[in-house]
């Protein structure tokens, strides 16, 4: 089963497609670019299409998702950590 | 799935243009005739009022859009005749003549000194003869090519750029090589992704043309900002659905367009595209503003990915919804049709998700009607550029 799905296997974050992930629990993830499989415990309780850290951040990182900038932290973000908008912000606008 | 023989069948209208459907349509130059319509589409079964707030007092390009937009409406090779109503009969005349170009009936009515009443009654003689004229009209066999799909995704969410969207770009790939006319567009919604498109832009000169679209909307944003747009874009319930920033969003947005097709023209709203290919139309992001603005331009079915669930549909344009998201598609069943959350699941591939879109894209050409048509979803929502004078 698998739990949540990476873009590209150097993006910092994938997406929880399943409902119900509580933290601590030990999750199966699918890299689709290069269609391999990481492991992943949660740190958080993450809903279904919200983002979890596959990489440690550092404050005031650049987060890639689809290989490509999606915005800086705005807080280290653990593996395995909710990521959203509590620590992520646009780069634009 | 092989589409070098594929056909659909369609309504050939008089100016060659094959449509999926064939309405007629009671159209309102202004807010003012939106009563009269409405009453003349409540004594004829089978025509159909396309009420909206707008066309008073509007000037310069606004008003430019407000009649390409109501003439592209009727135009639309699914409106097999129209009606049109409006206050004054010289607008009414410009949308009607306008109309009349594509060689289709079409007949207005101006209210000013004749009232509602005999203006309902006039109009709902000429809607009666319409209805019956077309349900004469047959459909034919038509090839591929003939057939000019848009698509504009909504209450997106993550697993629209793992899932539903990716599939649209898997139609999109197949239906290119074909010599379909195609579109996409949300200007605001490529921010962040935006070299990616003007990297997919067949010429040095369309790419030029789609950054000067790009930067002018940027700076429409810029102009009347008061944050970064966290409320707007995305919305909330994007960000409910998890995307966190508008280039997250954008780059979820332009897997519409799939690997392989390159954007060979931009067209401004509501604008007609002058051949086949993959064109990028200069729009807002919010849904039925822009589904409206392609039923203007031309195109005869829509494909609309949500993750989140949206429930939109148009009076003419059939809009066809898919969604990855297996909460939506279990609580939201009523508005989806074609269910690719199996590829979040890995039980469905891209191609097979590509192919069940198609399939569906298909039978609503031939005539089924979409979950929005189903349920009466007909949002017709003109896009408005600034105040009326």
């Amino acid at each position: 089963m698998i739990h949540f799905v990476v873009h590209d296997e150097h993006d910092s974050v994938g997406v929880v497609v399943v409902e119900g992930v509580k933290a601590g629990q030990l999750l199966k993830g699918w890299i689709m670019d290069q269609d391999k499989e990481i492991k992943v415990r949660a740190q958080s309780d993450i809903p279904i299409g919200h983002k979890l850290a596959i990489h440690k951040l550092k404050e005031k990182d650049t987060v890639i998702k689809y290989g490509t900038d999606i915005g800086r932290t705005v807080a280290p973000i653990k593996v395995g950590e909710h990521a959203h908008v509590h620590n992520i912000k646009t780069k634009r606008w | 799935m092989n589409l070098s023989k594929a056909k659909f069948r369609g309504y050939k209208r008089e100016n060659g243009r094959i449509g999926v459907r064939n309405h007629v349509i009671v159209l309102p130059v202004d807010d003012l005739a939106n009563a009269a319509c409405e009453a003349v589409a409540n004594n004829i079964k089978g025509a159909m009022a396309l009420p909206h707030p707008y066309g008073r007092l509007q000037f310069g390009a606004d008003l430019e859009l407000h009649f390409r937009t109501l003439i592209g409406t009727g135009s639309n090779p699914n409106v097999a005749a129209v009606v049109v109503i409006g206050i004054e009969e010289e607008w009414t005349k410009r949308v009607v003549d306008g109309i009349a170009k594509t060689g289709k009936p079409v007949v207005g009515f101006g209210i000013e000194q004749h009232g509602d009443h005999d203006t309902i009654m006039r109009a709902s003689k000429a809607a009666k003869q319409y209805v019956q004229w077309a349900s004469e009209l047959r459909r034919e066999e038509r090839p591929l090519k003939d057939l000019w799909v848009s698509t504009k995704c909504g209450e997106s969410d993550t697993t629209s750029g793992c899932g539903s969207n990716p599939t649209v770009g898997n139609a999109f790939d197949k239906l290119y090589p074909h010599k379909v006319t195609l579109v996409f567009g949300e200007t605001t919604e490529i921010t962040g992704g935006e070299h990616l498109v003007a990297a997919r832009c067949r010429t040095p000169k369309v790419r030029k043309e789609f950054m000067a679209m790009f930067d002018r909307y940027q700076e429409v944003i810029d102009r009347h900002k008061t944050s970064d747009l966290m409320d707007s874009q995305p919305t909330k319930g994007n960000i409910l659905g998890g995307l966190t920033t508008i280039e997250e969003k954008a780059l979820g947005n332009i897997q519409k367009i799939g690997r392989k097709c390159l954007v060979d023209g931009v067209i401004d709203k509501g604008e007609v595209p002058s051949g086949p290919g993959l064109w990028f139309m200069d729009s807002s992001s919010a849904a039925a503003e822009m589904v409206t603005l392609l039923a203007a331009s031309g195109f005869v079915v829509h494909l609309f990915p949500t993750g989140q669930g949206n429930v939109i549909g148009n009076p003419i344009l059939p809009v066809i919804k898919l969604s990855a998201n297996p909460r939506t598609v279990r609580t939201m069943s009523e508005h989806i049709d074609v269910d690719v959350s199996g590829l979040l699941r890995r039980e469905m591939t891209p191609d097979e998700a590509g192919d069940a879109l198609l399939d569906c894209m298909f039978r609503t050409a031939n005539g089924r009607l979409t979950a929005a048509e189903a349920l009466g979803h007909r949002e017709f929502v003109l896009t408005r550029l600034y105040e009326s004078a």
